[in-house]
């Protein structure tokens, strides 16, 4: 790690997404992160920011057990959102991010647009630097349609989170749609500072001796390497079909994985699942960009993306 | 700052004492230095493509070795079991809240089947009486070690081809086993019935859940059981690998 500390200085790995300049791109992908538990692991002044677990207005009990499951080359997940609600989070979670040298992004869930709304006005106040509205949440009261998947409903929670909310706002888009830049386009025209994607793959696996579903919620959602060539498709039609900043997930392992989302259009990277594999991999896979850069002496995000030629 | 880390332990022993049941010793002085009992580690497989770690209790803790025993199951076990003396293996630091000892006259340790292996390290850290009273399909392990830590052993099989034909609570009920304080670790439906059957006798009984896990060191959420609280539910979702594995019987809301 500490040999690059003085390469580093070199290249510029900064990035500016809507106005808030993270240090470099690398961002922790929300529910795969705990600033406590991670923490424990490797230094946090290493990230570029960290995305929370998602956090609605009131605590959320979550899915029944089992709620993981491995599959090749990826995994399922079926936590359903379990959090302890926005005024515990921001009195006791918040507080303790404030210590890192890094930015704070907190993802919102709800199940209405009240929820996603009350959640961000609370937030306004704290010492968030930006919001992720996670918005592959079902609307409950559109009879559980995920918000994420229809560009009308995409567009309303913009718009009404982006009209009470002082901070930047990515909105954090689903793959389960036929055409991602169709609601890319809805929510960037009603003010997304940023995009997010991809959020997982709704996905299934089938114990045969058993003769059941492995998850006690049937389905949940597909991360993890096998799903990258999905995202990185997404992110280079996204990046075709709208001009704010992309955050770009989805199956990253390594830091060439990162240069591959970079060349692809994102302007930023969230890792999610590697950090299952190996704990330290947020900072792992920030060394392996720079001693990518190195070798091909890109000083910046920009020259690699630059490079790439179709 | 950072508390944990994920080493390569240099494998000292890898070796199957039952018919699938392998015990792994690692060379990992840093490690054992902060485990006690009733935690576990991580192993992290290395085909590529599975991509969890492995959940594995800590069956005994060395000056400068961990001693790991482990049932193949599936693709990551069996991945292990093949590994030799020599060899490494990736493995975290201990992890979870796990037994706590108490000082009582005498302690009754459960275990069933791959549940036996913490029992060891628990019964190593008793200074009182101790009986552990083990249950198996078919074949029975880890006796000797439960013995040269102290305990009258008792054991139980399904098949009846060694000790009763019967299950662990049948075992105690026959015998009259009694003590002041129970602990125990294997599968759910036996957790559940020894901790109905402690309710019954007044006696406390910790034990060691188990749940499919993610991230396995407390931050993905994923392996959550109902822990009884003061809430709406009259529950909380509490994490496996963090709040546990060990909790009291008494407090865990056995509805599976
Ligand atoms: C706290 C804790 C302590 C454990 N201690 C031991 C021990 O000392 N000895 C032992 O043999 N086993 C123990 N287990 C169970 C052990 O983790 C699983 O048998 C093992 O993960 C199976 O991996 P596999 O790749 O062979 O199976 P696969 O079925 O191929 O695994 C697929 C996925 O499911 C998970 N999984 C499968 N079975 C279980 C299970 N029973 N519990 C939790 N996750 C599972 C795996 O970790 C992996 O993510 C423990 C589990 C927990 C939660
Ligand atoms: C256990 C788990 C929990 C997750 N929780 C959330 C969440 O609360 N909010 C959200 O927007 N995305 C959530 N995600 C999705 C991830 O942030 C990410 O979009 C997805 O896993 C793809 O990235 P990856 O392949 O690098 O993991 C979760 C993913 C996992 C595996």
């Amino acid at each position: 790690m500490s040999n690059h500390q003085g390469t580093e200085k070199k290249l510029d790995l900064s990035v500016n997404i809507a106005g808030v300049t993270l240090n470099n791109p690398i961002t922790t992908a929300s529910g795969t992160f705990s600033a406590y538990e991670s923490g424990a692991f490797y230094n946090l002044n290493e990230l570029g920011a960290m995305i929370t677990k998602g956090v609605a207005n009131i605590p959320w009990d979550g899915n029944p057990t089992p709620r993981i499951a491995e599959t090749y080359g990826g995994m399922l997940n079926a936590v359903g959102l379990q959090n302890p609600g926005i005024d515990y989070f921001i009195a006791h979670e918040l507080p303790y991010l404030r210590q890192f040298d890094t930015k704070i992004i907190v993802n919102v869930a709800g199940r209405s647009i009240e929820d996603y709304c009350e959640v961000a006005e609370k937030l306004n106040g704290t010492a968030a630097d930006m919001l992720e509205v996670n918005i592959s949440c079902p609307n409950v009261k559109k009879g559980g349609i995920g918000f994420g998947t229809h560009s009308e409903m995409a567009a309303k929670v913009t718009k009404e989170v982006r009209r009470v909310s002082k901070k930047p706002i990515i909105i954090k888009l689903t793959p389960n749609v036929t055409d991602i830049t169709e609601i890319a386009k809805a929510v960037e025209a009603e003010g997304a500072d940023a995009v997010s994607l991809i959020n997982t793959l709704l996905g299934m696996k089938i114990d045969v001796h058993r003769k059941k579903p492995v998850l006690a919620n049937k389905m949940g959602g597909f991360s993890g390497p096998a799903i990258k060539p999905v995202a990185v498709r997404m992110v280079y039609q996204v990046r075709r079909a709208v001009n704010i900043p992309i955050i770009g997930l989805g199956g990253i392992m390594t830091g060439e994985d990162v240069a591959e989302f970079i060349m692809a259009g994102a302007d930023a990277v969230s890792v999610g699942t590697a950090a299952f594999v190996n704990p330290t991999a947020p900072a792992d896979i920030k060394n392996e960009l720079i001693e990518y850069m190195q070798k091909y002496n890109f000083k910046s995000l920009k020259e690699i993306r630059e490079a790439f030629t179709e | 700052m950072c508390k944990k880390t994920v080493i390569e332990a240099k494998i000292i022993q890898n070796q199957e004492i039952a018919q699938g049941v392998y015990r792994m010793v690692l060379s990992a002085p840093e490690i054992a230095a902060g485990a006690s009992c009733g935690q576990f580690v991580n192993l992290y497989p290395k085909a590529k493509h599975t991509l969890l770690p492995r959940p594995i209790s800590i069956c005994e803790i060395g000056e400068d070795t961990l001693t790991l025993v482990y049932g193949v199951v599936g693709e990551g076990t069996r991945e292990f079991a093949g590994y030799n003396a020599g060899e490494t293996i990736r493995v975290s630091s201990a992890i979870g809240t796990g037994f706590k000892p108490q000082k009582t006259k005498t302690a009754v340790l459960v275990g069933g089947g791959i549940g036996v292996p913490p029992l060891v390290e628990l019964a190593k850290q008793m200074s009182g009486e101790k009986i552990a009273v083990i249950g198996f399909r078919d074949e029975p392990f880890l006796k000797e070690e439960l013995e040269k830590a102290g305990a009258k052993v008792y054991i139980a099989t399904d098949s009846g081809k060694t000790g009763f034909k019967g299950n662990v609570i049948e075992l105690i009920q026959e015998q009259g086993i009694s003590g002041d304080y129970f602990y125990s670790c294997g599968p759910k439906v036996m957790l559940k019935a020894l901790a109905a059957y402690c309710e019954s006798i007044n006696t406390p009984v910790q034990v060691s859940l188990e749940e499919r896990m993610g991230c396995g060191y407390g931050a993905c959420v994923g392996c959550v059981c109902k822990i009884k609280e003061n809430t709406e539910t009259g529950y909380e979702h509490k994490k496996v690998c963090k709040d546990g594995p060990v909790f009291l019987g008494s407090e865990v809301v056995w509805d599976e």
